[in-house]
């Protein structure tokens, strides 16, 4: 880790065209909020317009109220991560580029979440990788960022083809591509035969969006990002898409056994696994991914619920997760810039140089830790009792949460506390506060966490209710309150402060254990991803070293062996019909010509003297002029004889410089037999297609146009050259230019090369 | 009288192929200017034979007076000879340069293959292609 370098001039720079870009999502949360009192009240926005009609892919967009739920924080967020992002990567290169993916990243998110077809929704879902791929490795220069953009993009990318493969085999079953349609028709999907099949393609894609075990090794090195992108992709929105598919399918496909009882234990390992990550490492930004690990583990436990109670603490839990965490990653980030370190060992006593951000944290940490009067303290409440209701394993997935949320609460202990107490040592005394665009979010995400925690009946009423409405067909009142009366959850969330304070108090030694454990593991997915990679490019090393060996005899072979068989194939059971006797009537001359062309042909095969080969090429060419004009193409003719002798002086030319034919190896009688038999199937192949063609009619309307129109319409009274010069004069041109072309690469091909 | 040229051609291409796949590079030529002629053959015999009167309008005519040859695949034979004269002369200067530089003309040799076989091209990990 470097050391701290304090930012203590603390550049005022702004980047103008970021600053400014800021307007577009703020507009477009300004729509959102018109359209939010009509959508509480249970009003749908939906556009539809016909995009590939035959593929069932419809441009459709449909807001509500999950759709809105999502929408508001991806825009809310995108403001401040873009407000934020003016100055955090002022003095960056490609800043342009930068914020053209942010937003272009903004309106695929937004897409994702009001798509209302699902190959619409995979379009968008496929888009938000790609631009997630640039913007991870937006420092290209680094190594580590190039590394950890291919793999996001490798894991997430290959569960997009799994989701794919998902949404074709829901297609191939015959349901429709409507989301909306989808939702009505879930009992006919669940009783399905595919339906297990189409639960693992889609569960495999929304695993590897929202990292969970064991896909979830890619989200901690997607921290290698710039920090707003860390914010925005990786804590925020992205890695929800996952948990939007899944609550955005639950009407379609939940309540099976096997939805709910893969979810739980998956939701539920990724939550432990995350939360107990958290405790090891000491940069701050690998800490805050492995919280939104154990945040999105418990998200899909409870997207695995049936219950209203359960889809309720999902939607809860996802505000409270997207209000503190981005705030938290802001706030890094600004300590980050400021100090230019954000190792924990390093920070110290950072409250009086940026009291500020110190609040911000504390508003966000104490929401993250669930205390009481922060809208973390309604999340966790309702968390406790939807895992208590849970249907299956309700005691596995009380104590995950239990557990997860005691470890979240002695991590968000280590966030406050670490970089802020304490007295200032050395320059970090010289440290100053952020600039107020870098402020602005966390302070207000802060804000809101203790203003949601203090009226949640608001929050419940028109955030909450009309998402969990909008996909389960129970219309009980939700509501949130602030006090519950003493019950089983609240004795759980005081069990989670004081396990938590008690983790804490430890944190140095299980810090030391999760390390060593870490260590002894012997196989973890990480090392599989990276011996995978490298298997896969050394298949493909040895594969491209195989098939392409640089041998042109195999080329042309296979080449050949590809069309003999490709065409062969499908001809082979017309070959009998096609096959005609040649008739003998004709001119006698056409005949000898004949004989002449292929006794040439002869020659130039078996010729071991370059004089005699080019004397056969000769007959050839001169043979075949002939045969032009005997059948009546006396311009072919004559342009053949032209050409044939212009070809034999300058291949007499170039070969008086070249060595014998036969000065090379003699090549072995087998492989000349082989070469043979290919050649002489290709020719069969050939003569019978054409012989095929030879038999249905032949359709003279083209030709009877040029006949009827060459004088008429072009003056002209040779067919033959009107159609050149005329009709298609542009090929002719194309056809001058490749000559041109042609001479011109042999002249340049033909000088030497200056030596060295 | 079209089916004897079919097997004409079939034979001429049979005969391109087998000097291209001889891996002599000199022969290679050969076989492709073959190839060629044959190909052009091919396109006439698909346009009919039959009548051996040729395209032209008499004078003071102004359409045909008695049925033609095609002047269809004519016009597109007389641009295929053309471009393919190109053809050949450019690859009698590619064989002229590599026997300059591979001072040999078998394919199948070694110093051909690793002559032409040389690329700085990094792979996809950044490495530089072991020799």
């Amino acid at each position: 880790m470097k050391p701290p370098l304090p930012n203590i001039e603390n550049p005022p720079a702004c980047c103008r065209g970021g600053l400014f870009s800021s307007i577009l999502p703020l507009v477009l949360f300004g729509f959102l909020c018109l359209a939010w009192p009509r959508v509480v009240q249970g009003d749908i926005f939906a556009v539809q317009w016909a995009w590939v009609p035959s593929l069932d892919l419809d441009l459709a967009f449909r807001l509500d109220g999950l759709g809105l739920l999502f929408s508001l924080i991806i825009t809310m967020t995108g403001f401040f991560v873009t407000l934020y992002a003016s100055t955090y990567m002022a003095g960056y290169p490609h800043l342009g580029r930068f914020f053209f993916y942010l937003h272009g990243f903004m309106l695929a998110m937004l897409g994702i979440v009001l798509a209302d077809n699902l190959l619409l929704l995979f379009i968008f879902w496929e888009a938000t990788t790609i631009l997630s791929f640039l913007l991870i490795g937006f420092n290209h220069e680094s190594t580590d960022a190039r590394e950890s953009a291919r793999q996001a993009l490798l894991v997430t990318g290959g569960g997009g083809l799994f989701l794919l493969m998902g949404i074709l085999l829901i297609k191939a079953a015959g349901f429709p591509m409507g989301l909306s349609l989808l939702a009505a028709s879930g009992d006919l999907i669940r009783s399905h035969v595919l339906y297990p099949a189409i639960f693992i393609c889609i569960l495999v894609g929304a695993m590897t969006k929202s990292a969970q075990v064991p896909f979830h090794f890619w989200l901690p090195n997607a921290m290698t990002a710039p920090t707003p992108i860390s914010a925005f992709l990786h804590a925020a929105t992205m890695v929800k898409a996952g948990i939007y598919l899944l609550l955005r399918l639950h009407p379609a496909m939940a309540g099976t056994p096997l939805w709910t009882g893969t979810l739980v234990i998956i939701g539920g390992i990724t939550a432990l696994w995350g939360a107990i990550q958290a405790l090891g490492p000491c940069d701050l930004k690998r800490v805050l991914a492995y919280t939104t690990l154990m945040a999105l583990g418990v998200l899909t436990l409870f997207a695995g619920g049936q219950t209203v109670l359960s889809l309720t603490a999902a939607a809860t839990f996802l505000m409270v997760h997207a209000l503190y965490k981005a705030a938290l990653f802001l706030a890094v980030g600004s300590i980050d810039h400021q100090t230019g370190t954000r190792d924990l060992e390093h920070l110290e006593g950072l409250l009086k140089c940026m009291p500020l951000t110190a609040l911000a944290v504390a508003g966000a940490t104490l929401s993250m830790a669930g205390f009481p009067l922060f809208f973390g303290f309604i999340g966790k409440e309702i968390m406790y009792e939807g895992a208590l209701a849970q249907e299956m394993f309700p005691v596995f997935a009380t104590i995950a949460t239990l557990m997860s949320n005691a470890l979240m609460t002695a991590v968000a202990a280590v966030i406050l506390i670490t970089p802020f107490a304490g007295p200032p040592g050395g320059k970090l005394s010289l440290v100053c506060e952020a600039p107020w665009t870098m402020r602005l979010g966390p302070a207000i995400m802060g804000t809101l966490g203790i203003i949601f925690g203090i009226m949640p009946e608001w929050v419940s009423a028109n955030l909450v209710q009309p998402a969990v409405f909008s996909i389960h067909p129970d219309r009980e009142d939700i509501r949130l309150v602030f006090f519950h009366g003493i019950n089983l959850p609240l004795l759980l969330s005081i069990l989670t402060l004081a396990l938590g304070s008690l983790i804490y108090r430890h944190r140095i030694l299980l810090r030391y254990r999760v390390e060593t454990f870490m260590q002894r593991l012997w196989i973890t997915t990480p090392v599989l991803y990276q011996r995978a990679l490298e298997a896969f490019l050394s298949l493909a090393g040895s594969f491209t070293g195989k098939i392409q060996n640089g041998s042109l005899h195999f080329y042309l072979f296979v080449t050949i062996f590809t069309m003999v068989v490709a065409v062969g194939w499908p001809w082979i059971f017309h070959i009998p019909a096609a096959l005609v006797l040649p008739e003998t009537v004709g001119p006698l001359i056409a005949f000898g010509l004949f004989a002449f062309i292929l006794a040439s042909t002869g020659v130039v095969v078996t010729a071991r003297k370059r004089l005699s080969a080019i004397g056969g090429l000769g007959g050839v060419g001169s043979g075949v002029a002939l045969t032009f004009l005997v059948f009546g193409a006396p311009d072919i003719a004559l342009t053949q004889l032209l050409v044939e002798t212009l070809t034999v002086i300058f291949v007499s030319l170039v070969l008086l410089r070249l060595p014998p034919i036969d000065a090379v190896q003699k090549r072995s009688c087998s492989r000349t037999i082989r070469d043979a038999c290919l050649s002489l199937g290709a020719g069969l192949v050939l003569t019978t297609v054409l012989m095929g063609v030879l038999q249905v009619p032949l359709d003279r309307s083209l030709t009877a146009f040029f006949e009827n129109h060459a004088y008429l319409a072009a003056h002209g009274r040779n067919i033959v050259n009107v159609i050149l010069v005329d009709f298609r004069s542009l090929d002719t041109l194309g056809e001058i230019c490749v000559v041109v072309l042609a001479a011109w690469a042999a002249v340049t091909l033909i000088r030497r090369p200056k030596e060295g | 009288m079209e089916s004897f040229l079919a097997i004409v051609v079939g034979l001429m291409v049979s005969a391109a192929f087998f000097l291209m796949l001889s891996g002599v590079l000199i022969r290679f030529v050969f076989g492709l200017i073959l190839m060629g002629n044959a190909v052009n053959l091919l396109i006439f015999t698909a346009g009919r034979l039959a009548p051996v009167n040729p395209p032209l309008i008499g004078a003071k005519q102004t359409l045909l007076a008695a049925p033609a040859a095609n002047a269809l695949p004519q016009a597109l034979i007389l641009t295929a000879i053309v471009i393919g004269f190109a053809m050949t002369i450019f690859m009698l200067i590619l064989l002229f340069r590599t026997h300059d530089q591979t001072r040999t003309l078998d394919a199948d040799q070694d110093r051909f293959i690793l002559e032409t076989d040389k690329t700085d091209l990094p792979d996809i990990t950044g490495q530089k292609v072991q020799e």
